[in-house]
Order: C-alpha cells, then structure tokens, then sequence
C-alpha cells in the first residue's frame, strides 16, 4: 500500500499549472483533495510521472450564489457545501445530496472537481451535475470551453476532459424556489458510495400538473445518466399514486445495471424503483 | 523534497520523496507512532491527525503537501496528564487493543473543538468514518459524549 514515485509540483497559477501537465504527454496528473487519487496510487491503479498539487491555485474555491445559478469552484470541498447555509435555499437538492459524501475526514479534503473529474458512476456529484445539468468550465493549452454535463461523463471513471485540462468552475443553472425535489440513495453504511441514488426535480404549472422533470440516478450505469423514458412519463400529469407506481415500474424497466461484488443488477433495479417512487412522494408532501 | 512543518507545536523538516505520505513521514521520520496505519487507502480512520486544525486522513495526503502547516497527532493533544477527552475514554472502557484509538481521539477532539455542541446523532455520523474491531462503538460515544462538556465555554483545546 505504498504509492509508486512520482514527481511533485506546486505550480501557484492554472496557467502554470496547465503548461506542467501540458510538458508530460499524458503522463502528469492533477491532484485536488487527493481522497480518490491516493486510494488509486496505493492500489497503483495509477502511476503517473508528475502530480500537479491544485493547492496553491487561487479564486477556485468560492460558492457563488447569484440569479444566474450556483457556481463552485473546483477545488470548493464537501465541507464547504456543508456549512454554506445558502444552499439550503439557493440549491436544496445539491446541498442534500452531498450530505451522503463519504465521512468527515475526507469531507475536510475531497473536492467537487476531483470528484467530478473521477467520474464514479456512484458518486452523488456527477449525479447532481448530470441531473441538473450542470455546465463544466474546463482549462486546457488551447485555451477555456464550456461543457455540459450530458458530454463530459463518456464512461467509467471516465471524461471528456484532456491530459493537459483542469476543471476550474461547475455551474448549476438557477434554482425556482417552488421547485419540487428529492435526493435518495442506498448505501450499507453512512458514507459508502451508493449502490443506487436517485436525484430529481420538477416544477408545477398553474394546474398543478409537472412541467421539465428531471429524474437522474448513480449506481447503475457506466456514469450518471437520466431516465428519459420517465422524465416523459411525468411531465405534464399530477402527481398521484397511480403515476408513482407507474414511473416507479418505468424507472425499473429504463435501467440495465451490472451485477457485481456488491449487488445483482436485479437488485439495484429494484432499488431504483423503490427509490424514485420514495422521491417523488417525498417531493409531493 | 525538502518539507518544513509544524509538528506537535514543534518546527520540523525533512527531506522525503514526493511519493512518502504523510502517515509515513510522521511515524518515520519523527518517530511520532501514535499515529497509526492500517488500512493505507482511506477507509479506517487510524491514521487520523489535524492539519491546520482540520481532522484529515494522514494516509491520503503526501508529506510535501504540508509545506508550511501545523499538523497535530495524538501525541500533541496532551502533556504528560491526559486530556478529558482521553480520561474519558479510559473511564468507559472505549478502548480495548488501542489500535484504533489515536483516530478516535484526534477525530473527536477536532469535531468538538469546532462544534462543542454535536449532539450524540452528530456524534455518530462522525464517527462513523472510523473503525473500531474489538471494543464496540457504544462505549466510544459515550466517552465523547462525557468530554463534550470539557469543551465548552473555555474554548478548551
Ligand atoms: C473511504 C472513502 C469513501 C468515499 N465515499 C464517497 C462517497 O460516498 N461519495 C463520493 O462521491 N465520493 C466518495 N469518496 C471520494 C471523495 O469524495 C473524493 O474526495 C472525490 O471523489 C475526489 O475529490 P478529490 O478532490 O479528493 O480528488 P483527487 O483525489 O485529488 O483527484 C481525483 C481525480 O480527479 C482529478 N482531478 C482532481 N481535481 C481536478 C481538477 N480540478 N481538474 C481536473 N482533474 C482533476 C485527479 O487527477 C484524479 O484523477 C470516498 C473516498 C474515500 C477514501
Ligand atoms: S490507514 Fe488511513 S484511513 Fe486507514
Ligand atoms: S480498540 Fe481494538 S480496534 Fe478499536
């Protein structure tokens, strides 16, 4: 359980920072909170040459909360969310689901940008990011670009991010204060990673019926991914027992999930179903 | 690399490979074995120590990341009579081989240095991020529990 050696650097701007990860060809990698990283590099599921240390990086740890939405800054830690009592209101579905992150110590250190950029399939920020859409600014040698969450998860552990990129900024698009919501997961113990979570919202027109729901699940697919098929189901009706139980048995049919040490697919199915059909009573009462 | 910190209220330095963590460089190097090591990937809490007063994983950080902190083990919390905290672990019984014990304590005296008013729920949930294989976790919370008071008011350290 020793890390295989590397190098260190501590650059003190993205702009340095980008060119050091630029100079390796692939072989130098950023480390944040360092929580997923050095699990990886005692394994030695990763051996990079070079570890960029995002630690003296300025400006990228504000939560900013304006009309145009909530912006954190990459290296923004669990910790932070946690005790920013503005998104109780300003993004209750970000500030409830990371109350499920991993345990206090890690809380001190893991990062929204490690987390987004390691790309767990059970990892509740990418099903935040990817629920909400949520829009990455991404740094790179060839300059800054925008994408969306749909683009930027490609697979396991896996992102549209490049060897010399930097995530600096998730943004999540503005938050309707009579938006109806829910975040859900099943773990065995308080902070393990979710063996499946569901994350939705909706808004309600003047009748009363859904308008843009949006049901996102972790834990049983490749990456975060959104049930269409039930987002479709939903929208435009009233929520009522007989919806639930339908979208219940639509979410269950919509997923395909891998069965592994933890779990039976069948069994994490199952969980999605009862999971989404728990949110969305939740988000009625 | 060269690392200068601050170690139990100490300057130290030292110079390591970017590669040694910091669990390593503090039982090593400093010959401070009160932190221990079991898991080495995240999961156990044993190798628990406060940087810059925050409870971290001492197993998940790199020597070189502490550069100009002040890091805090076990051994740092108490002179030579042990700390409330530490009384009151003895006094129920909340340890048994002690293995896990350093993590707990550095874990519950950052919780209750920053929030003296953790109820037993809180309690729980911040413990639950360490483990313990032999004494049973109840009389771990009621030990911290008893200490909460000593830490109240005076801003106790
Ligand atoms: C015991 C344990 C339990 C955990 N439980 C959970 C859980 O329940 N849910 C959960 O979501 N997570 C969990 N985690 C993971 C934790 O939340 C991590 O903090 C998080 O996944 C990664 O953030 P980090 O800042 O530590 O990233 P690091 O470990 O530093 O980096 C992770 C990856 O992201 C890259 N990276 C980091 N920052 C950037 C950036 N700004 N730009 C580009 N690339 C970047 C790194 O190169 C690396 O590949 C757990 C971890 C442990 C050890
Ligand atoms: S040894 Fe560090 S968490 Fe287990
Ligand atoms: S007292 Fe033995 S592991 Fe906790």
């Amino acid at each position: 359980m020793k890390p295989p050696i590397f190098e260190y650097a501590s650059p003190s701007t993205v702009a340095e920072a980008v060119a050091l990860l630029a100079s390796r060809d692939g072989s130098a990698k950023v480390i944040s909170g360092g929580q997923s990283l050095m699990p990886m590099l005692a394994f030695r599921l990763a051996a990079p040459e070079l570890l960029v240390d995002l630690k003296h990086l300025k400006n990228l740890d504000a939560i900013s909360i304006g009309e145009d939405g909530v912006r954190l800054g990459a290296k923004v830690r669990w910790c932070d969310i946690e005790s920013d009592a503005r998104l109780a209101v300003s993004h209750p579905l970000l500030a409830e689901a990371i109350r499920h992150v991993a345990h206090y110590q890690i809380r001190n250190r893991g990062t929204v940008g490690g987390s987004l950029a390691h790309a767990d399939p059970s990892a509740e920020m990418p099903g935040v990011a990817m629920t909400c859409e949520a829009r990455m600014t991404i740094v790179g040698s060839a300059g800054s670009r925008i994408e969306a969450a749909a683009d930027f998860f490609t697979g396991p552990l896996q992102t549209s991010l490049q060897p010399d990129e930097i995530l600096t900024e998730v943004h999540l698009p503005p938050w309707p204060a009579a938006r109806r919501w829910a975040f859900l997961e099943f773990a065995r113990r308080k902070g393990d990673f979710a063996m499946a979570g569901v994350a939705l919202h909706y808004d309600l027109d003047g009748t009363g019926r859904i308008v843009d729901a949006h049901v996102g699940v972790i834990g049983v697919a490749d990456r975060p991914i959104r049930l269409a098929a039930v987002e479709t189901m939903l929208n435009a009706n009233r929520l009522d027992d007989k919806l639930i139980a339908a979208a219940s048995a639509k979410a269950r049919e919509s997923v395909d999930p891998p069965s592994d040490i933890h779990a039976p697919g069948a069994y994490r199915a199952a969980l999605v179903a009862t999971l989404l059909a728990r949110g969305l009573k939740k988000s009625a009462a | 690399m060269h690392v200068k910190f601050d170690l139990n209220g100490r300057p130290v330095a030292s110079d390591v490979e970017p590669r040694t963590t910091l669990a390593d460089c503090i039982r090593n190097d400093f010959g401070q074995t009160g932190t221990h090591l079991a898991c080495e990937h995240g999961v156990c809490g044993a190798c628990t120590v406060l940087v810059n007063g925050e409870a971290v994983r001492s197993c998940l950080m790199l020597a070189v990341q502490v550069q100009g902190d002040k890091v805090v083990t076990v051994e740092g919390l108490s002179g030579d009579e042990l700390t409330p905290l530490q009384a009151a672990f003895r006094k129920h019984h909340a340890l048994q081989c002690g293995f896990c014990t350093p993590g707990f304590i550095t874990t519950a005296h950052a919780l209750l240095s920053h929030e003296p008013d953790a109820d037993e729920e809180r309690i729980r949930d911040v413990l639950s991020g360490n483990l313990c294989r032999c004494t049973g976790y109840v009389p771990i919370v009621e030990a911290v529990l008893e200490a909460r008071e000593s830490y109240r008011g005076s801003g106790s350290k």
